[in-house]
Formats: C-alpha cells, structure tokens, sequence
C-alpha cells in the first residue's frame, strides 16, 4: 500500500469522524416545543393569570385535601403539603416502582386504589388531570432527571423500539418526523422534537387540558395507526422511553401547546 | 338549575388616585359554541358564557356580551380608573343558568 | 368524546374538501366553496348594518391586533384599541368585534364607561379559518369608527378526528 493511499484513508476516516461528531452533536441540541409557539402562545403558559390550566392545578389542590375511603384518608394525610412532598416528583417519572413501571398518572391511581381504598381516576377525567396537574407544576423549572437504570432498561429499550418502529397506514416512525425532521414544516407546523416536558399540557386543539398519553394517541392517529390504550404498558415504555431523551430539559408544567 | 365554575381575577392591591389599572378576569368554562357535531352527526347544543360584567364599589365600570366566536376559558383584559379603595367584583352569567363571580379589594391612595 | 367535527378548527373544512374531492365534483367543489364564504362575509356585513343602522362609518382611530398567523383557530390573542381622550364628555361607549369568516360573525361586545381610562381590550377568540376581523368603535358623540385586522389560519398537524 502506498503511502498516499493510506493518508488519504486517515484523511477520509477523520474527516468521516468529524462529520460523525458533528451530526451526533446536532442530533442531540435538545429544544423544547415552547420555543416553536408564537408569542402570544409563549405568554399564555408563562402567565398563570393567563394559563387556563391554573383551574386544574387549583382543583388539584383541592383534591389532594379529599378524604376518602374506607380509611377517610386524603393525599395529604400521607403526603402533607404537595409543595414540600411532591417537589421534583414529575421530573423523575415514567419510574420502576416496586417492579412496575409506573407513569405519574398510574402511580396517582395506584395509590388512590390499594391507600386510599378508592375507586382509580379514568384518564383524561377531570380529577386525575387535576390531580396531575398539581404535581407536575411542583416541577417546574426543575430538569427531566429520568436516567437509564438496570431496573428499567428493559422497558426503556422497549419505549426505544416504538419511537423507531414505523406504524399505521402512512407506515411512519416518530423518528421519522420528530428526529429526523425536527425543525422541517409538516403544512404549515414546524415539527417539534416532541419532548413529553410540559405535561400536563392545555392544548388550543382539544379547548382543554390533557395527557401526555392523550397526545401520543393523536400522533398515533396522524399516521393513521391503531393507537395504543390509555395506561397500556406499550404507553408507559414510551413516556419512559420519551422522557429519558429529553433528560436535562426543563419541566413546564403545565404546558400551552396549539 | 344554577351552575358555577372557578373564576379567576387578577387586581393589583394598590394604586393612585386617578391611576389607570389594568384588570384580568378568566373564567373555567369550556364554551360550547353550538357548531361542533358528534362523530355521530348529532349536534352539540350550545352552552356559553353570555355577560360579563364588573363592578367598582358597586357601580359597573365595565360590560362584555360574549358570543360562539369567544374561546373556551374566556380570558378578558379591561383598565378602569382607580377612583378609590374599595371592592372590584366580577360576574359571569350564561346559559342553563350558569352564575359566577370573583372579588377583589384594591387600596386606593 | 374527543371525535368531534369542529368548526372553529381545520378538520371540517378538511374532511369537506376531502369529501368533495371524493366525488370528483371538483368544478362544483370550487363553485360552492366560495359561495360559503361570500354568505359568511354577507353575514357579517349585516352584522355591521344592524349594529351602525346604516350610519357611516370611518376608516381610522380603531386598532385591531391579531397574529398574522395563527398556529391553532381555537384559541387566538385579539386586541382591539381605540384612540380617545375617555372624559366624561368624549369617550368610546361600545367597541364591536364582527369576524367575517365565522358561522356566526359576532365574536364579542364590549361597553365602556368614562371610568374606564382607556378603550383598550383584550381576549381570545375562535377563528375558523383565515379572515378578515372588523372592529367598530361607537363613541359617545354617537360616531361610528372602524379598524380591521387580516389573518392565515394554519390547519394543526396530528389532531384526533382523523
């Protein structure tokens, strides 16, 4: 081999490393969806005088005071006052909980089922997103702290195999989009990343506040695929999967989004 | 039948005699404007807010009539002249006997 | 009870334009959408007349704001202000705001007083698609002043009425 031949292969392969790095370097630039929305919308989350979801977290906060069940016991009978006990909670969940992967919206019923001995919250019902609501605001500010651990990895490579996998009759991955063409137009919308940061979310579209979950099963129905069920396992491996890759981002609950 | 939701206002506690405030006022109310349809082709019946109003002391210093066209959870942004301390009170009314309100107390100086 | 055809959003002038697209009656697809929209704009015309009663109304002293474009119709800033010294003796005793592209054009109405300091307002509103907005201010002297406003309304990506 020539000596010429073998610089310019180290050239090649360094300048293929350099391109690598780059490309890694930009591909992971995180960017919350907040810095795709007007103005208008920009202030409307970060004004709780104007950030309909308020009413949530306020009827959260009653919530959390309702005694119930059998033991007439209340959120805060075990937890005390949301502000100090909740503080940071969101930003670590979807989480392995006793050898279940739990999402907040899960753990909220798990409790509400074998503590309080009452009956679980339907999701998207007003009380559970409530409910949601109050904790997730005691986040805000505070960055996604999920980390891969040898008790969720198995579930995280899971919720890694849905975000890659191409679905529905239009046969698209969310890689696809919120990867690859993250910052491209889909008509007239930028394509956000889709990090799951400011959940609870007040939604201009749905005229309300919803779930993470709801909004997964919207992109599901954009692609025209059978949506996954509302506190399925597949969901959870998701939000895992979902808030492990916007780990570092700040919590914005909760979030105005169009 | 009388329905009510949480109501929000936002006052500022003091203020200068002649000074112009600025006052917000939202309300939780999903205003169904009466257009929206069923997947089963079924039509939903309207349901708004249809008046809001605020008084001063007492004595209205501003009206609204709000229409299909106004978005859910209305927000509204209105000044007024702080005359004097004393109480701004808020009501909403609507249909199916929909009735809230919501309380301020400013100190005038 | 989320698979709702809503107006005020994208999806029943989509699922409309596709339906129609179906029937392959694209001639008469683009002979009637305009006529819907003409009604709409007759609509909000004679919203005008019954509020000025055919009075003349001036181009000038209204400022009407909305986002030029406008992410989701369900839910858009609007603020409208009127130039006014609000004394007791000249001051804006009604502003009107009339859209022409809602199924019904009167969006709100807002009464004022010489209390209020000054005609300046802001809300949120439903678009149901891109449109001209007018705003009509009545003064006190029983003058009519107008100022209006253009927006695109954008359709939103992934909704859940497919």
């Amino acid at each position: 081999m020539s000596k010429k031949y073998l610089l310019s292969n180290v050239a090649l392969i360094f300048l293929a490393a350099i391109a690598c790095v780059s490309a890694y370097g930009a591909s992971i630039q995180k960017q919350s969806s907040y810095e795709l929305m007007s103005s208008e919308n920009k202030a409307m989350q970060d004004d709780s005088s104007l950030n309909p979801a308020m009413f949530w977290v306020n009827d959260g906060q009653t919530l959390w005071q309702e005694k119930l069940g059998p033991k007439n016991v209340s959120c805060a009978s075990c937890h005390g006052d949301v502000k100090k006990s909740m503080r940071g909670v969101a930003a670590q969940f979807p989480k392995v909980i006793k050898g279940k992967l739990q999402t907040l919206e899960s753990q909220i019923n798990t409790c509400r089922v074998n503590t309080q001995e009452a009956p679980k919250l339907a999701y998207e019902s007003k009380d559970l997103l409530a409910l949601t609501a109050v904790i997730a605001i005691q986040s805000k500010g505070m960055p996604i702290t999920v980390k891969k651990t040898a008790d969720n990895a198995s579930y995280l490579n899971q919720g890694q195999d849905w975000f890659n996998k191409r679905m529905g009759q239009l046969n698209l991955s969310c890689a696809q989009c919120h990867e690859d063409r993250a910052g491209l137009r889909l008509g007239g919308s930028l394509i956000p990343q889709g990090h799951p940061n400011a959940y609870p979310i007040y939604r201009l579209e749905w005229q309300t506040l919803g779930s993470v979950q709801r909004r997964l099963r919207n992109c599901m129905s954009g692609v025209r695929a059978q949506h996954f069920e509302y506190g399925s396992p597949e969901m959870a491996q998701l939000e895992l999967f979902l808030m492990w890759r916007a780990r570092g981002l700040p919590m914005e609950s909760p979030g105005v989004r169009p | 039948m009388s329905k009510t939701s949480r109501t929000s206002i936002t006052v500022p506690a003091t203020a200068k005699k002649g000074s112009i405030i600025e006052i917000r006022a939202i309300a939780q109310h999903d205003m169904e404007s009466g257009f929206r349809y069923t997947e089963a082709g079924k039509l939903i019946p309207r349901e708004i807010i249809r008046v809001f109003t605020c008084t001063y002391n007492q004595v209205e210093v501003f009206k609204a009539d709000f229409y299909p066209g106004i978005g859910a959870n209305p927000l509204i942004i209105f000044t007024t002249i702080a005359s004097e301390s004393g109480t701004i009170e808020c009501k909403w009314v609507g249909d199916d006997g929909y009735e809230a309100a919501s309380q301020a107390r400013i100190t005038v100086s | 009870m989320n698979n709702l055809i809503n107006p005020f959003s994208s999806n029943t002038r989509r699922s409309f334009l596709s339906r129609l697209g179906q029937l392959s009656l694209a001639t008469i697809g683009s002979w009637l959408a305009p006529k819907i929209a003409f009604a709409k704009k007759q609509d909000a015309d004679e919203a005008i007349q019954k509020i000025t009663g055919g009075a003349l109304v001036k181009d000038g002293r209204v400022t009407l704001v909305i986002p030029p474009l406008v992410e989701n119709g369900n839910l858009v800033v609007l603020k409208v202000g009127v130039q006014s010294p609000m004394t007791a003796n000249d001051y804006v005793k009604a502003i009107y705001v009339v859209a022409e592209g809602n199924p019904f054009p009167n969006i709100f109405t807002a009464y004022l007083t010489p209390r209020s300091g000054t005609a300046n307002i802001t809300t949120r509103v439903r678009l149901a698609d891109s449109q001209t907005v007018w705003a009509i201010a009545q003064m006190s002297d029983g003058s009519f002043w107008r100022g209006s406003a253009e927006t695109l309304v954008t359709l939103a990506a992934c909704t859940e009425v497919v």
